[in-house]
Protein backbone atom coordinates (compact mmCIF):
# COMPACT_ATOMS: atom_id res chain seq x y z
CA UNK A 1 0.00 0.00 0.00
CA UNK A 2 1.40 3.47 -0.81
CA UNK A 3 2.59 5.56 2.11
CA UNK A 4 2.30 9.29 2.65
CA UNK A 5 4.89 11.02 4.81
CA UNK A 6 3.82 13.96 6.95
CA UNK A 7 6.47 16.61 7.82
CA UNK A 8 7.27 17.45 11.44
CA UNK A 9 5.33 20.74 11.76
CA UNK A 10 2.12 19.14 10.46
CA UNK A 11 2.23 16.05 12.67
CA UNK A 12 0.50 17.71 15.63
CA UNK A 13 -2.51 18.13 13.29
CA UNK A 14 -2.38 14.45 12.33
CA UNK A 15 -2.48 12.87 15.79
CA UNK A 16 1.32 12.76 15.77
CA UNK A 17 1.54 10.43 12.76
CA UNK A 18 4.67 10.75 10.66
CA UNK A 19 3.42 8.47 7.93
CA UNK A 20 0.10 6.95 6.93
CA UNK A 21 -0.89 4.28 4.46
CA UNK A 22 -3.25 5.44 1.73
CA UNK A 23 -5.62 3.52 -0.49
CA UNK A 24 -6.14 5.96 -3.33
CA UNK A 25 -4.63 5.51 -6.75
CA UNK A 26 -3.63 9.14 -7.33
CA UNK A 27 -1.91 11.91 -5.41
CA UNK A 28 -5.19 13.84 -5.22
CA UNK A 29 -6.99 10.84 -3.73
CA UNK A 30 -4.19 10.32 -1.21
CA UNK A 31 -4.49 13.96 -0.11
CA UNK A 32 -8.26 13.61 0.16
CA UNK A 33 -7.78 10.61 2.42
CA UNK A 34 -5.29 12.51 4.54
CA UNK A 35 -7.51 15.52 5.10
CA UNK A 36 -10.59 13.32 5.65
CA UNK A 37 -8.71 11.49 8.39
CA UNK A 38 -7.21 14.68 9.83
CA UNK A 39 -9.41 17.70 8.96
CA UNK A 40 -7.17 20.04 10.98
CA UNK A 41 -4.56 19.65 8.23
CA UNK A 42 -6.83 21.11 5.56
CA UNK A 43 -6.14 24.84 6.15
CA UNK A 44 -2.40 24.27 6.29
CA UNK A 45 -2.26 22.28 3.04
CA UNK A 46 -4.87 24.10 0.97
CA UNK A 47 -5.93 27.70 0.42
CA UNK A 48 -9.56 28.78 0.84
CA UNK A 49 -9.86 28.22 -2.92
CA UNK A 50 -8.81 24.61 -2.61
CA UNK A 51 -5.39 25.10 -4.16
CA UNK A 52 -2.32 23.55 -2.60
CA UNK A 53 -0.48 26.21 -0.59
CA UNK A 54 2.66 27.52 -2.22
CA UNK A 55 4.96 26.01 0.39
CA UNK A 56 3.52 22.50 0.00
CA UNK A 57 5.66 20.30 -2.20
CA UNK A 58 4.80 16.70 -2.95
CA UNK A 59 7.47 14.25 -3.92
CA UNK A 60 6.62 10.82 -5.30
CA UNK A 61 9.62 8.77 -4.29
CA UNK A 62 12.33 11.30 -5.30
CA UNK A 63 10.45 13.26 -7.92
CA UNK A 64 8.51 16.49 -7.54
CA UNK A 65 4.95 15.80 -8.77
CA UNK A 66 5.07 19.15 -10.63
CA UNK A 67 7.41 17.34 -13.01
CA UNK A 68 4.96 14.46 -13.32
CA UNK A 69 1.22 14.97 -13.69
CA UNK A 70 0.70 17.08 -10.60
CA UNK A 71 -2.03 15.86 -8.26
CA UNK A 72 -3.31 13.63 -11.07
CA UNK A 73 -0.11 11.57 -10.86
CA UNK A 74 -0.94 7.91 -10.30
CA UNK A 75 0.56 6.07 -7.34
CA UNK A 76 1.34 2.40 -6.93
CA UNK A 77 1.39 0.06 -3.98
CA UNK A 78 5.11 0.40 -3.29
CA UNK A 79 5.30 4.17 -3.81
CA UNK A 80 6.23 6.64 -1.14
CA UNK A 81 4.61 10.04 -1.31
CA UNK A 82 6.18 12.79 0.80
CA UNK A 83 4.93 16.22 1.78
CA UNK A 84 8.01 18.42 2.04
CA UNK A 85 7.61 22.09 2.84
CA UNK A 86 9.70 24.78 1.30
CA UNK A 87 10.37 27.54 3.77
CA UNK A 88 10.06 31.16 2.77
CA UNK A 89 9.43 34.54 4.25
CA UNK A 90 10.92 37.93 4.62
CA UNK A 91 10.00 41.57 4.47
CA UNK A 92 6.88 42.54 2.59
CA UNK B 1 5.38 28.42 25.85
CA UNK B 2 9.03 29.34 25.42
CA UNK B 3 11.93 28.76 23.10
CA UNK B 4 15.04 27.79 25.01
CA UNK B 5 18.27 28.58 23.20
CA UNK B 6 21.78 29.05 24.47
CA UNK B 7 23.42 32.44 24.21
CA UNK B 8 26.13 30.80 22.08
CA UNK B 9 23.65 29.51 19.48
CA UNK B 10 21.84 32.84 19.46
CA UNK B 11 25.20 34.56 18.87
CA UNK B 12 25.79 32.26 15.87
CA UNK B 13 22.40 33.21 14.44
CA UNK B 14 23.14 36.90 14.96
CA UNK B 15 26.55 36.51 13.30
CA UNK B 16 24.90 34.86 10.30
CA UNK B 17 22.39 37.70 10.01
CA UNK B 18 25.25 40.18 10.08
CA UNK B 19 27.29 38.30 7.48
CA UNK B 20 24.28 38.06 5.15
CA UNK B 21 23.51 41.79 5.48
CA UNK B 22 22.15 43.61 3.49
CA UNK B 23 20.52 40.42 2.27
CA UNK B 24 18.37 38.15 4.40
CA UNK B 25 20.05 35.18 6.04
CA UNK B 26 18.15 32.08 7.07
CA UNK B 27 18.46 28.61 8.50
CA UNK B 28 16.76 25.96 10.57
CA UNK B 29 16.47 25.33 14.28
CA UNK B 30 17.02 21.73 15.39
CA UNK B 31 16.04 20.49 18.79
CA UNK B 32 13.37 18.86 20.87
CA UNK B 33 9.84 19.86 21.74
CA UNK B 34 8.32 19.06 25.10
CA UNK B 35 4.73 20.19 24.96
CA UNK B 36 4.73 23.94 24.49
CA UNK B 37 8.40 24.24 25.41
CA UNK B 38 11.16 23.85 22.85
CA UNK B 39 14.87 23.54 23.27
CA UNK B 40 17.16 24.46 20.37
CA UNK B 41 20.20 22.20 20.31
CA UNK B 42 21.72 22.89 16.91
CA UNK B 43 21.25 25.10 13.89
CA UNK B 44 21.70 24.60 10.18
CA UNK B 45 22.62 27.65 8.16
CA UNK B 46 21.26 27.38 4.63
CA UNK B 47 21.93 29.38 1.54
CA UNK B 48 19.20 31.76 0.47
CA UNK B 49 17.78 30.28 -2.72
CA UNK B 50 16.04 33.47 -3.78
CA UNK B 51 17.21 35.03 -6.99
CA UNK B 52 19.80 37.74 -6.41
CA UNK B 53 17.48 40.73 -6.68
CA UNK B 54 15.07 39.38 -4.07
CA UNK B 55 17.51 38.41 -1.34
CA UNK B 56 17.28 41.80 0.37
CA UNK B 57 13.69 41.18 1.37
CA UNK B 58 13.01 37.48 0.90
CA UNK B 59 14.46 34.13 1.78
CA UNK B 60 13.72 30.68 0.45
CA UNK B 61 14.78 27.27 1.72
CA UNK B 62 14.15 24.67 -0.97
CA UNK B 63 12.33 21.39 -0.32
CA UNK B 64 15.56 19.55 -1.18
CA UNK B 65 17.42 21.43 1.56
CA UNK B 66 14.49 20.88 3.90
CA UNK B 67 14.47 17.13 3.31
CA UNK B 68 18.24 16.91 3.82
CA UNK B 69 17.91 18.93 7.03
CA UNK B 70 15.17 16.66 8.36
CA UNK B 71 17.34 13.62 7.65
CA UNK B 72 20.33 15.29 9.33
CA UNK B 73 18.19 16.14 12.36
CA UNK B 74 16.95 12.55 12.58
CA UNK B 75 20.53 11.26 12.62
CA UNK B 76 21.16 13.55 15.61
CA UNK B 77 18.02 12.32 17.33
CA UNK B 78 16.46 15.76 16.89
CA UNK B 79 13.64 17.36 14.92
CA UNK B 80 13.49 20.49 12.83
CA UNK B 81 11.54 22.69 15.25
CA UNK B 82 11.73 26.04 13.54
CA UNK B 83 13.26 28.55 11.21
CA UNK B 84 15.44 31.59 11.75
CA UNK B 85 15.84 34.51 9.38
CA UNK B 86 16.96 38.12 9.47
CA UNK B 87 15.15 41.34 8.65
CA UNK B 88 17.79 43.81 7.40
CA UNK B 89 17.03 47.31 8.71
CA UNK B 90 13.54 46.28 9.80
CA UNK B 91 11.96 45.19 13.09
CA UNK B 92 12.08 41.57 14.21
CA UNK B 93 8.35 41.12 13.72
CA UNK B 94 6.73 38.84 11.12
CA UNK B 95 5.55 40.45 7.91
CA UNK B 96 2.33 39.56 6.08
CA UNK B 97 4.52 37.63 3.65
CA UNK B 98 6.00 35.69 6.58
CA UNK B 99 2.48 34.76 7.68
CA UNK B 100 1.32 33.68 4.23
CA UNK B 101 4.23 31.28 3.98
CA UNK B 102 4.40 30.14 7.57
CA UNK B 103 3.93 26.60 8.72
CA UNK B 104 2.06 25.96 11.93
CA UNK B 105 3.85 24.65 15.00
CA UNK B 106 7.29 25.87 13.89
CA UNK B 107 9.11 28.53 15.87
CA UNK B 108 10.02 31.50 13.68
CA UNK B 109 13.03 33.31 15.13
CA UNK B 110 13.50 36.72 13.49
CA UNK B 111 16.62 38.83 13.97
CA UNK B 112 16.62 42.52 13.22
CA UNK B 113 19.92 43.56 11.64
CA UNK B 114 20.33 47.34 11.72
CA UNK B 115 23.11 48.83 9.63
CA UNK B 116 24.86 45.50 9.60
CA UNK B 117 24.66 44.84 13.35
CA UNK B 118 22.28 42.34 14.95
CA UNK B 119 19.86 44.32 17.08
CA UNK B 120 17.96 41.50 18.78
CA UNK B 121 15.79 38.48 18.07
CA UNK B 122 12.22 37.53 18.86
CA UNK B 123 10.44 34.24 18.24
CA UNK B 124 6.93 33.74 16.93
CA UNK B 125 4.44 30.96 16.27
CA UNK B 126 1.56 30.93 13.82
CA UNK B 127 -1.92 30.43 15.25
CA UNK B 128 -3.84 27.32 14.23
CA UNK B 129 -6.26 29.43 12.18
CA UNK B 130 -3.26 31.01 10.37
CA UNK B 131 -4.45 34.51 11.24
CA UNK B 132 -1.84 35.77 13.70
CA UNK B 133 1.62 35.17 15.00
CA UNK B 134 2.00 34.92 18.76
CA UNK B 135 5.31 35.77 20.35
CA UNK B 136 6.97 33.02 22.35
CA UNK B 137 9.52 34.18 24.93
CA UNK B 138 13.17 33.41 24.32
CA UNK B 139 14.88 31.72 27.24
CA UNK B 140 18.65 32.11 27.07
CA UNK B 141 19.25 31.47 30.75
CA UNK B 142 20.51 27.91 30.30
CA UNK B 143 24.10 27.22 29.29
Amino acid sequence: MPTLRIPTPLRPYAAGANEIEVHGSSVAQALDELTAAFPALQPHLFTEDGELRAFVNLFLNDEDIRHLQGVDTLINADDRLMIIPSIAGGLA
Amino acid sequence: MALQITAALLDEIHAHGESAYPEEGAGLLLGRAHGAHRQVQATIILSNAREDAARRNRYLITPQDMLAAEQHAARLGLDVIGVFHSHPDHPNQPSDFDRDWALPWFSYLITSVAQGRAAGSRSWRLSDDRQVFTEEPLDTSHP
